[in-house]
């Protein structure tokens, strides 16, 4: 792996490193909670035909590890915001919490994301779908980073009813033109996700087809 | 203090800065304590509400200090004196909370929050009941009611203008700092937050949350922070927290809606009191009820604490 480009969200600096190089669309990996991005492009994404890159989240791999945390979802949105920015529109495979994380910014930015393959992985599930009791997560001071404890802390229990990520999840249908914003390649069904199945009518798909589809 | 300070402070004699400051580490930042009052006496602890800073407490705290109490208060991560964090969240922010209350006392204490702060503190006092000994909330209980009433269709539009405006906001925060401007520049910028507080008021609190640099003066609160939002919480479910407290509460509303505010009112948070718990509504008084009405609101509280 190469050296990753750096580009700045506030006081972080999130790595975002080039699996391939390629013209075209690029297709950008988005990892599950507590992983990192990986070394080389996945099998997967061998028939892809721009560039293959793949994020570092806040807290994740080579990007800041932040003191104190405060971490959220829309906060990784941001990040992955930020790298659209500076790459333009690009076609997402994201696993686990990156799954959730593609869905919101599929929500937010409908003309960035090209669609979005949701895969199973760490931090899929995340935490209630309504009102807990209220607790002060602290992590251990003894735990080392990457991945940041307070990002697994954090993000591992976050609430996501499923009609907030409905939410999103209609907006990317709505405005991105695309007829299938979405493509569901795991078999887990967390609440938000089942959820957006239901609502967007989306059918199960394979990495390989859905890939062949919005390379299109 | 340059000449231009004093004057600006000496307009408001009932102010009075923090007898004691230090800081607490916190976990993992860097958090400014404020103390005012007699170090032996029983300790109080308040929360400031969001985009304030202790200094917003100048009036209020100091007629509690004299009512008998050390007066403790924080400002919250990228507010005020505290570091300005990477990350803000409310879990990092009652996380801030707790290493503040450890500072103090292991033994439970009686707590104050004001707007953001009074629905941190009700959910830090569900999360931490053994900490609380009593708590008030000065106009700090989000409701539905004050939730935008129109159709899912405007909602969504609604929902994608700041989505957009939050993501452009991010982008943008990278080295960015907040804009200088003179210190009445500064208090006029404020009175869009505050419009019912004296212009006199809002120039001090640019003394005592504003910094001077060369290009002139500027919050020192984090650019990074932003009003409004978004997120898969709903406000309202603080309520749950509050109907389950059982600890002796005190609710101050207002009764002047303002932005800054939750907008509820008694009829909206009666259903969900605990048993014993107080409402006072205050008439003709906005949501910086504190500041309004400093004397008025130190009486009820110090009454309840009595």
């Amino acid at each position: 792996m190469t050296d990753p480009r750096r580009l700045h969200h506030n006081r972080v600096e999130l790595a975002v490193h080039t699996l391939r190089d390629g013209d075209g669309r690029p297709l950008l990996l988005l990892h599950g909670l507590g992983e990192r991005s990986p070394e080389t492009p996945p099998e997967t994404t061998a028939a892809w035909p721009g560039p293959v890159l793949a994020l570092d989240f806040t807290g994740h791999g080579a990007s800041t590890v932040p003191s104190g945390g405060g971490y959220s979802a829309e906060l990784l949105m941001a990040d992955v915001d930020v790298v659209l920015a500076e790459i333009g529109p690009a076609t997402l495979l994201a696993r686990g919490l990156g799954a959730y994380i593609a869905v919101l910014t599929a929500g937010a930015r409908p003309e960035l994301v090209r669609g979005a393959v949701l895969d199973d992985g760490p931090g899929l599930l995340g935490g209630a779908t309504g009102p807990t009791s209220a607790r002060v997560p602290v992590a251990h001071p003894a735990q080392v980073a990457p991945p940041d404890p307070y990002a697994l802390l954090e993000l591992s229990s976050d609430v996501r009813p499923p009609d907030y990520a409905v939410t999103y999840a209609r907006h990317a249908a709505e405005r991105s033109g695309l007829d299938r914003p979405f493509a569901v390649v795991g078999s887990a069904r967390p609440p938000w996700l089942a959820a957006v199945i239901d609502s967007l009518l989306l059918t199960p798909t394979t990495i390989d087809a859905a890939l062949a589809a919005y390379a299109c | 203090m340059n000449d231009e300070v004093a004057d600006v402070r000496a307009a408001v004699p009932a102010a009075r800065r923090p007898d004691r400051q230090r800081r607490v580490a916190g976990f993992g930042v860097g958090i400014a304590v404020s103390e005012w009052g007699d170090e032996a006496a029983p300790p109080l602890l308040v929360a400031h509400g969001g985009f304030d800073f202790v200094g917003t407490l100048d009036v209020f705290a100091p007629m509690l200090a004299d009512g008998g109490w050390r007066v403790i208060s924080w400002d919250q991560r990228g507010h005020g004196d505290s570091d300005h964090a990477e990350l803000y969240h409310w879990d990092a922010d009652m996380r801030d909370a707790l290493a503040v209350l450890d500072s103090i006392s292991t033994e439970p204490i009686p707590v104050v929050g004001h707007s953001k702060g009074g629905n941190m503190t009700l959910q830090l006092a569900d999360a931490q009941p053994h900490r609380f000994q009593r708590l008030v909330n000065l106009d700090g209980i989000p409701t539905r009611g004050n939730a935008p009433d129109v159709a899912d269709r405007d909602r969504t539009k609604l929902l994608s203008g700041e989505l957009a405006a939050w993501l452009d906001h991010r982008r943008r925060l990278a080295g960015h700092q907040r804009r200088a401007d003179t210190l009445d520049g500064l208090a006029r910028r404020r009175a869009s937050m505050n419009p019912r507080l004296s212009i006199e008021w809002l120039r001090y609190l640019v003394t005592v949350g504003g910094r001077l640099d060369p290009d002139g003066w500027r919050w020192r609160t984090d650019p990074a922070l932003r009003l409004g939002g978004f997120g898969p919480r709903r406000p309202e479910w603080t309520l749950n927290c509050l109907s389950g407290l059982g600890i002796p509460f005190l609710g101050v509303l207002s009764t002047i809606h303002e932005e800054m505010g939750w907008g509820a009112t008694a009829v909206d948070v009666k259903p969900h009191l605990p048993a014993g718990a107080e409402i006072v509504e205050l008439a003709d008084v906005g949501h910086f009820v504190h500041i309004e009405q400093p004397r008025q609101v130190a009486d009820l509280v110090l009454e309840f604490l009595a």
